[in-house]
């Protein structure tokens, strides 16, 4: 009844309007623009509702992280404390000269008389140490010898300490003379620049962060594969037992997963070392020599066995929520039209169960690139990963620009892998539950 | 009735009101554990005792100071008062601006004997921001029981890297610093040239290939706990830590566990003052650093761990545990008997290369 009404209506409105003409509200504006109106309020009033959520996302997390990954290429330190320097060595090339002008020199002392002041030289030299090894204690002697300079600067400079005196101390300043740098992101991909400007990969025996990026996604992949070969049965199980006992069974799976990661890791420590538990099983049951126990922990087989567990339930709780919704019927149907056992499972179950394949193992996958507490506790060294040594940086070597910049491309690779998975699975055919 | 109660807590409000002004908070941070807890019996208790106004906060941060103290600066909100970091995290604080540039012989008591607080430190005073407390020293501790030694035990650090008369696996730290130096002195670079070698390429090289030879049974350690409990379990048979730590195996929990003193490495540990601290506050961090920092205070810690005291009037006051009863002076460090060979960590040179040796170490661990 009520749809023909509407068709009516409808039928009404078009017949009653000359053709050419838009259509109208009541008031006589066009209904366009008066639906668009009324919309835009509803809009601006669900807009209004998230406001406070987005205002701070936006101030406790994107500002702070942009302010951290914007350290990747900021390099002011030295523009602002040395500005003379800068200016001064603005047309000086090592090509034209061996050395700048006197200018160049006079404009050191000048710069450093106020840096001292300001108690800000060595930092300067730590920013500068990161490129070239040496500023830090030359700034630091500066600090001591540049008050007793009088006469000639460049004379007073390289009598004070002889690095002055060569090319590359000036070379080093008057490229990390801008506002900017890409340096942190050449070092992040074991790149360097060579004296004349060309760039270059890193010495053999230095290069190590394309290594780790690259081990750090191995792992993470093995790691993947590895919770969907486990977690995939027990998933199936708990989805299709009967309620009473895939509770029993769904507890199971969450005990672990509300215990703290800390006190998981170190499980595996006990178990896994050398002397640990399962050595001494072996041992006992004679498969192991005493003298040849098996290495376990603190190196690659360390980090996948803690991590294949700690991740376990990221994969088995999507893959779950999606077995439950397929209907057991499906299989039965198959069955009873001839299929077999595995020609039924694989044939109708397993692509029904492929959006949980995706959502668990795009949450793992994502969530072990970027781990960090437990390849630090039971990675040795062949088993750490890229966030090991971002974390190196901020807490050890305060090479923020370097961390700032690894952590910007480890964002960069989790974004393409996204955009990748999107393009070849399609993100909506993802199912969280 | 109602209006007498509200009378009261009122008054009570107001009374509480200025007393509660007048305690000072005092931020303590350093590096838990048995060493916090020497630092609490032997400085912060008695402290306590003669000063109710001050409330001191223990925070056990120690190991990010560096980290956290640059964070704090950056926000300008110093949380920290007085910080316990080790001799080189000091030199980079100071030299990032970080920490407070402190004149010793205002800021520190003289020695019982007159002698100036600069004099009695001596060469502990490693840069202007550092005040010293302790030497303590990172050696190697290894197993009295292993069968396969027949017998002998280790007496040079050269031993370490002896893996045909003593093999087992070995636990060193996770760094260049330390490991290249004892590396190069086993392959015979004299103690004098090892910075000049070091500052070579070709010395980095020399250092991780005399490393190779042990790599594949070497266990990395990054917190000092590791090699303890490692050896305790028989994990390691030798492995290198700070001389706290092992004489607690050794002493306290009695595992059959010896040092080898041979080549240890000395560093200093003390308290920097945070750049920014408020104004309001000096009196009090003053006179707390003042307090804990004399010849009474810094031989009482001994008591209670088995690290030097950094003055040398303290070292005759030096007395036994306070609770094994055992003498604590030939557990130290400084002991006679126990410094015939050693290292002391070159702070400067490593203020220089360190990124750069960092990234070669990293990149030969990783490998």
């Amino acid at each position: 009844m009520a749809e023909i009404t509407a068709q009516a209506i409808t039928t009404q409105a078009i017949t009653a309007q000359p053709p050419a003409g838009p259509l109208r509200a009541a008031d006589g504006a066009p209904l366009k623009l008066s639906l668009a109106r009324a919309q835009r309020r509803g809009k601006l009033r669900a807009f209004a509702l998230v406001a406070p959520l987005l205002l701070f996302v936006a101030l406790t997390f994107i500002a702070p992280i942009g302010e951290m990954l914007f350290r990747s290429v900021e390099n002011q330190i030295v523009p602002d404390n040395m500005p003379r320097t800068v200016a001064a060595l603005a047309d000086w090339t090592s090509e034209t000269a061996p050395l700048p002008s006197d200018a160049a020199f006079a404009a050191v002392v000048a710069d450093f008389g106020e840096m001292i002041e300001a108690r800000n030289h060595t930092r300067v030299g730590q920013r500068l140490n990161y490129e070239a090894s040496g500023f830090s204690s030359l700034f630091r002697k500066m600090g001591r010898e540049i008050p007793r300079i009088a006469g000639d600067p460049r004379a007073g400079l390289i009598e004070a300490d002889k690095a002055w005196g060569q090319t590359d101390t000036w070379v080093t300043l008057k490229r990390f003379s801008g506002n900017y740098t890409p340096a942190y992101f050449l070092s992040a991909v074991d790149l360097t620049r060579t004296a004349d400007g060309a760039i270059v990969q890193k010495p053999e025996n230095e290069r190590i962060y394309v290594y780790l990026f690259a081990r750090t996604m191995w792992i993470s992949l093995l790691i993947t594969v590895a919770t969907l070969l486990l977690g995939y049965p027990i998933a199936y199980l708990l989805a299709t037992l009967p309620l009473r006992t895939s509770n029993v069974l769904m507890i199971l799976v969450l005990l672990p997963f509300w215990t703290s990661l800390l006190v998981r890791t170190s499980a595996w420590i006990v178990l896994l070392q050398q002397q640990g538990v399962i050595n001494d099983v072996l041992v006992w049951l004679g498969l192991v020599a005493n003298e040849a126990r098996l290495q376990m922990i603190f190196n690659q087989t360390g980090t996948m066995i803690a991590m294949t567990h700690i991740l376990l339930p990221f994969m088995i709780l999507p893959l779950y929520s999606v077995m439950k919704t397929i209907p057991p019927y499906y299989v039965r149907a198959a069955k009873s039209l001839g299929a077999t056992n595995w020609t039924a499972f694989w044939r109708v179950y397993f692509p029904q169960s492929t959006p949980g394949i995706g959502a668990g193992a795009i949450l793992v996958f994502i969530l072990s690139i970027g781990y960090y507490i437990t390849p630090e506790l039971v990675g040795g060294t062949s088993g750490v990963f890229i966030s090991n040594r971002i974390a190196f940086h901020i807490t050890n070597s305060l090479n923020w620009g370097l961390a700032a910049a690894l952590a910007t491309l480890l964002l960069a690779l989790v974004m393409i892998l996204y955009w990748l998975y999107d393009r070849l699975v399609g993100i909506d055919n993802v199912k969280l539950g | 009735m109602l209006k007498k109660m509200m009378a009261g807590a009122a008054l009570a409000g107001l009374m509480a009101g200025p007393l509660a002004a007048q305690t000072t908070d005092l931020t303590i941070v350093s590096w838990g554990g048995a060493y916090s807890n020497s630092q609490n019996k032997a400085y912060h208790e008695p402290y306590a005792a003669q000063n109710a106004a001050v409330k001191i906060i223990n925070d056990e941060s120690s190991s990010q100071a560096v980290a956290k103290l640059r964070a704090m600066n950056e926000a300008g909100n110093i949380t920290w008062d007085v910080v316990d970091v080790e001799g080189p995290d000091s030199q980079r604080l100071c030299d990032e601006g970080l920490a407070m540039r402190i004149d010793f012989d205002d800021w520190l008591a003289p020695a019982p004997d007159g002698a100036t607080a600069t004099a009695d430190f001596g060469e502990a005073l490693i840069n202007e921001c550092f005040i010293p407390q302790i030497v303590f020293s990172t050696t190697f501790g290894y197993r009295t029981d292993v069968a396969a030694w027949g017998g002998k035990t280790p007496t040079s650090v050269c031993d370490v890297f002896d893996l045909a008369t003593f093999p087992g696996k070995r636990s060193l730290e996770r760094g260049p610093k330390k490991n290249l130096e004892w590396a190069l002195l086993c392959d015979g670079v004299a103690k004098a040239d090892l910075y000049d070698v070091l500052s070579t390429p070709e010395g980095v090289q020399r250092a991780l290939a005399k490393l190779d030879t042990i790599k594949p049974e070497t266990i990395w350690w990054t917190a000092g706990a590791e090699t303890p409990q490692r050896l305790a379990d028989g994990e390691v048979v030798i492995g290198s830590t700070y001389n706290g730590r092992l004489f607690a195996v050794i002493e306290e929990q009695k595992q059959p566990v010896a040092m080898l003193w041979d080549y240890q490495v000395f560093d200093f540990d003390g308290w920097i003052i945070p750049t920014g601290v408020p104004e309001a506050k000096m009196p009090v961090i003053k006179d707390y650093i003042r307090f804990a920092t004399d010849t009474q205070r810094l031989a009482d810690q001994a008591k209670y761990i088995s690290y030097g005291p950094a003055r040398a009037s303290s070292a005759p006051l030096v007395s036994t545990h306070a609770e094994l009863g055992i003498e604590m002076a030939q557990h130290m460090p400084t002991d006679p008997a126990n410094r015939g060979n050693i290292l002391v960590n070159n702070i400067e040179w490593w203020a220089d290369n360190q990124d750069e040796v960092e990234a070669v170490f990293q990149a030969w661990l990783a490998r």
